[in-house]
């Protein structure tokens, strides 16, 4: 059975592909997200906290020789970097308003794309999949590789992890409520100066991580952020910016949208994204499941 | 210091006369004719770029496209039409990219903030796949070639544009011009309604002002600018790289203007010269150059949020309270 | 709130900023104005996705220069090279090929190894009637309207290794193929090459997938290629993407299916992308440092470059280093600085061998002709040593019937 000239079974195979890629944008979207939510900053920094990730995660494996290990801190240690880049130079633009601290993380990028280069050097780090995961699951007349089902299994712990967090501590309350109406949760007498400070630090964990899940599928180097940067923007404008669940939906929807042109229209693979986006901004700025705002 | 100050404060009022004695000295300051040129061609990109950032309060995160435009038209003029005026030709690039303009901006008006800025870069980088895949008539990848040499013909008779110091003054005579020109715009009404609206739109138009429009008037002038700025550059380069009309060119002249400074006229000017100066010479010495650029861009955010030259003006030159 | 005081900040920048200049030093020769040199400049991609090529290719320049001043430079003057670095953007690629030109008054230029910045660069290197050979991998460069004749082409091209490894691939691997090429110039001009030969060898080229350019994932190309069951997978995926779709197509279980061969490996790539992503891929190299045990000139390149810089050079190395080689050569053959007094000496002197055997010049395009390897990358614990990845195959020799004819150039 065909469509279009394709077997089923091809279609089929490929849906699942566009999940597997579609959980690494949902990490990236989420954090983006996050952050735009309560800081109301576009981080354009996010795509170099995701490089760092993986770079880290070289360094640790050659260090520790465990995939587990450096998928645990690399994440860490680049959010204890966000942690202090948000206190040191991001605090003191907020009360500044406009566009400066969005460009400051403009600024970040480049630095740290740069500082990267000088630490690991110009050429590509290799990063092999762990033993554990490698091999490939038979799925019709292709084969699914081990490994990108695991990146679909713990992303999807991961989101669970962070719902629990979001619907049942008390800092997932004061988050939810600060991105909603931070004023009023200051007015409420909330200390929200710290909390941005964790959200800050949790967006570049996530991005981070999705670094360390993206290493052995793709190339290692210190400008791998700059495409996946725009690629996040357009789930977190799709999604709706400042929505969570949106980012879930929207970075699904992206990863299928990918990988199915890349099946049916192998050299619109890269504009498509483009195009969705404007669309979306066109029709329905506030996204799939955002907010309606002053932005309309 | 005095003198400082004075030579400051005459600069303030004589802004245009001191620029062009500047540059007509400046090829002999600068090692290398060919970065004194780019300096003024991107220069007037950020000019174009900040009317719009500096001036009306708008961030476009897709003004590559407009460079771009304005370089494609005057090559094409140029190489495939055969005409063989580079004047008509910056005419054919100007209007190129004041059409470009005019419907992008209408198209990204409707929306605001950030929402505008990624609508605007959606756009561009689909103008971008649109080129690159029209490789009949641009070039494709490889970029548009076949630029013939260059001659202007006058009245009284031709200039040959072959030798780098004579290209560098035609460069200067024109951007001259346009500054002139931009200005002007600035000092006028229009100017004001464009800083009322960065200041607060919604006053503006409940003050009886069609802000929408006004909006889409002065995108078209700084696509205007910024496709006169990729018209000279494409004659200087004798080629339009696709890159040209990439999302890292729209980088590049955001952090010119930030670095110079955008409250100030000549600030994104200034910003030009220091990015592309680091380009050139910095790189020379050491392969990290984008590291020092970068640092000086966020220190520049983070301390001096008039930028570079803001911040120099606000140190020499005496200012009225309330000013 | 705490801020990072002004000066401290500045304070920082500065020590930062003059620590990264000290530590970080170019190749080198920032232009000494001395009149009594001959000047070549070099524009390569030192930062960026290339950096690694360009780096072996300067430094094999280097080197080229310093083995001839050794010998006492030529006419009685020593050679400077001056290498500058285009950042993988043709826009600067012009502007240091004219800075080059017009203030550091070189008198011939090298490099150019990235196709879209060798043509910003050769726009320039025409108009100023200034001998240019290049170092790209590019059909373009030689063929009308771009080439001239100062436009020499040292590098092999996409036509040339596709044909030339066409036909082995017919021969000693299969005859149902899939194409997976990069959308541009350089992948379509593979794809001509491979469906070409396959006509002429009785194969076929069953069915092809462009994709963009800088693709980070492959993922989505494969199942359709799975789904096709070729004999011979080709993926034209040329610099950063060459690791990640041998990643995806290793973690698919590809190779299991089909044999997977790739017209253009580099060492450097082979290494970062690990053993796995490259055990039993066969592929075409225009050069490999293992030539040293069979080839005399390739054993003092390989042996001089090694010494002097703790590691083997590549193929970009020896474009680099034969590019720069034949510009001194023709301008001792030529006893001027005059670059169409060298250019028609090189074409009156076609036949030289610098590093890999023997190359010659074609008359009417300027185009190198050179042998073409195939190789193979060894299996995982295989190597011998750090270096030692590949497996010399086969060398295919050079032959100007693979190439495009003079007149489908354009040169008639």
């Amino acid at each position: 059975m065909t469509l279009f000239d394709v077997p089923l079974m091809v279609i089929v195979s490929q849906a699942v592909i566009g999940i597997a890629l579609g959980m690494i944008y949902v990490l990236l979207a989420l954090g983006l997200s996050l952050v735009f939510g309560l800081l109301g900053v576009v981080n354009f920094a996010h795509g170099s906290f995701y490089m760092l990730g993986a770079c880290m995660a070289f360094s640790l494996v050659t260090v520790t020789n465990s995939f587990w290990l450096c998928l645990l801190f690399a994440p860490l240690l680049i959010g204890v970097l966000g942690f202090g880049a948000e206190r040191t130079l991001l605090r003191p633009l907020y009360a500044r308003g406009g566009d400066d601290p969005m460009l400051l993380t403009f600024g970040l990028s480049l630095v740290f794309i740069e500082a990267a280069r000088l630490i690991w050097g110009n050429a590509a780090l290799p990063f092999e999949t762990p033993t554990l995961l490698s091999g490939s699951v038979k799925m019709g007349m292709t084969y699914l590789p081990t490994y990108r089902i695991f990146v679909i299994v713990i992303t999807a712990v991961i989101v669970g992890v962070l719902w629990v967090v979001l619907r049942g501590t008390n800092f997932g309350l004061i988050v939810r409520a600060g991105t909603n109406d931070p004023l009023m949760v200051r007015a409420l007498g909330v200390d929200l100066g710290n909390v941005w400070s964790w959200v800050f630090a949790s967006g570049c964990v996530l991005a981070a991580l999705a670094g360390v899940l993206a290493a052995p599928m793709r190339r290692v180097f210190a400008e791998m952020g700059l495409t996946i940067i725009i690629e996040s923007f357009v789930v977190v404008v799709v999604g709706g910016m400042g929505s969570l669940s949106g980012a879930l939906v929207a970075g699904l929807l992206i990863g299928e949208v990918a990988s199915l042109t890349a099946l049916f229209a192998p050299k619109m693979a890269d504009i498509v994204i483009f195009i969705v986006m404007a669309v979306v901004l066109m029709l329905r700025p506030r996204g799939l499941l955002g907010e309606p705002g002053l932005m309309e | 210091m005095t003198v400082v100050r004075a030579l400051a404060a005459w600069l303030e009022h004589h802004p245009l006369t001191g620029l062009l004695v500047f540059f007509a000295v400046f090829p002999f300051i600068m090692p290398y004719h060919a970065l004194s040129t780019q300096i003024l061609t991107y220069g007037l990109f950020a000019m174009g770029f900040n009317l719009l950032y500096g001036y009306t309060g708008l961030l476009s995160f897709g003004h590559a496209a407009y460079f771009g435009l304005g370089a494609y038209g005057t090559g094409l003029a140029l190489a495939r039409l055969g005409l063989g005026s580079p004047l008509v030709a910056l005419g054919l690039g100007i209007v190129t990219a004041a059409a470009g303009a005019a419907i992008i901006g209408f198209l990204c008006m409707r929306r605001r903030g950030v929402y505008f800025g990624l609508l605007t870069l959606a756009f561009a980088q689909l103008l971008y796949f649109i080129v690159y895949h029209m490789g009949d008539i641009t070039g494709g990848e490889d970029g548009l070639r076949g630029f013939p040499s260059l001659v202007v013909r006058l009245p009284g008779g031709s200039i040959p544009l072959d030798s780098p110091l004579s290209f560098y003054y035609f460069v200067l005579v024109v951007v001259a011009l346009a500054l002139i020109g931009l200005k002007r715009v600035l000092d006028s009404p229009f100017g004001s309604v464009l800083q009322a609206i960065r200041e607060n739109g919604d006053r503006c138009l409940a003050c009886g002002y069609d802000v929408k429009n006004v909006k889409i008037l002065a995108f078209v002038f700084s696509g205007v600018l910024a496709g006169l700025a990729g018209g000279l550059n494409a004659m200087h380069l004798r080629i339009v790289p696709v890159d040209t009309l990439y999302w890292t060119t729209s980088g590049t002249v955001l952090l010119m203007t930030l670095v110079g400074g955008g409250s100030t006229f000549f600030g994104p000017f200034v910003g030009a010269s220091v990015y592309l100066a680091l380009e050139s010479l910095l790189a020379l010495v050491t392969e990290s150059w984008q590291l020092i650029m970068g640092g000086i861009f966020v220190g520049c955010v983070v301390f001096l949020p008039r930028g570079i030259l803001g911040w120099l003006s606000d140190r020499l030159v005496a200012r009225s309270p309330g000013a | 709130m705490k801020t990072l005081g002004r000066r401290k900040f500045l304070k920082w920048l500065g020590a930062a900023g003059a620590g990264v200049v000290m530590s970080r030093s170019r190749y080198g020769h920032v232009a000494a104005q001395t009149r009594d040199t001959i000047k070549i400049g070099f524009v390569a991609s030192l930062t960026g996705g290339f950096s690694v090529f360009a780096s072996d290719a300067a430094r094999s320049a280097v080197l080229a220069v310093e083995q001839v001043n050794a010998k006492g430079g030529l006419l009685g003057k020593k050679v400077e090279l001056l290498v500058r670095d285009d950042q993988l953007n043709p826009r600067v690629g012009a502007q240091k090929a004219r800075e080059l030109i017009e203030n550091d008054r070189v008198q011939f230029m090298g490099g150019g190894l990235a196709a879209h910045v060798q043509m910003a660069m050769n726009e320039q290197t025409k108009k100023a009637n200034m001998l240019f050979i290049s170092c790209s991998m590019s059909d373009e460069i030689t063929a009308k309207p771009d080439g001239s004749r100062l436009t020499f082409h040292e590098g092999l091209n996409p036509t040339i290794v596709a044909r030339s490894i066409a036909g082995w691939v017919a021969q000693n691997l299969g005859k149902r193929w899939w194409v997976l090429y990069a959308d541009y110039a350089w992948g379509k001009q593979l794809l001509a090459g491979f469906s070409r030969v396959a006509e002429q060898k009785g194969a076929a080229v069953i069915g092809s997938t462009p994709y963009p350019l800088g693709s980070s994932d492959f993922s989505g190309y494969l199942p359709r290629i799975q789904g096709a069951k070729p004999e011979v997978l080709l993926v034209a995926s040329p610099g950063v993407d060459t690791e990640n779709s041998l990643k995806a197509i290793t973690s698919f279980g590809l190779k299991k299916e089909m044999k997977v061969v790739h017209p253009v490996l580099l060492l450097s790539s082979t290494k970062a992308g690990g053993a796995e992503a490259f055990a039993g891929v066969y592929a075409g190299a225009g050069f490999y440092w293992g030539l040293k045990d069979k080839i005399p000139s390739a054993k003092h390149y390989v042996e001089t470059y090694w010494a002097k810089y703790g590691q083997p050079p590549d193929i970009y190395g020896g474009y680099g280093y034969g590019s720069v080689l034949e510009i001194m050569r023709g301008i001792e053959l030529a006893k001027s600085l005059d670059s169409e007094a060298v250019a028609n000496a090189l074409r009156a002197n076609p036949t030289y061998d610098h590093y890999k055997g023997k190359q010659w010049w074609r008359t009417c395009d300027n185009k190198s002709f050179q042998d073409q390897l195939i190789v193979k990358p060894r299996d995982p614990g295989k190597n011998e040593g750090e270096w030692g990845l590949f497996e010399i195959i086969s060398t295919i020799k050079a032959d100007e019937a693979v190439e495009r004819t003079c007149a489908e150039k354009g040169w008639a």
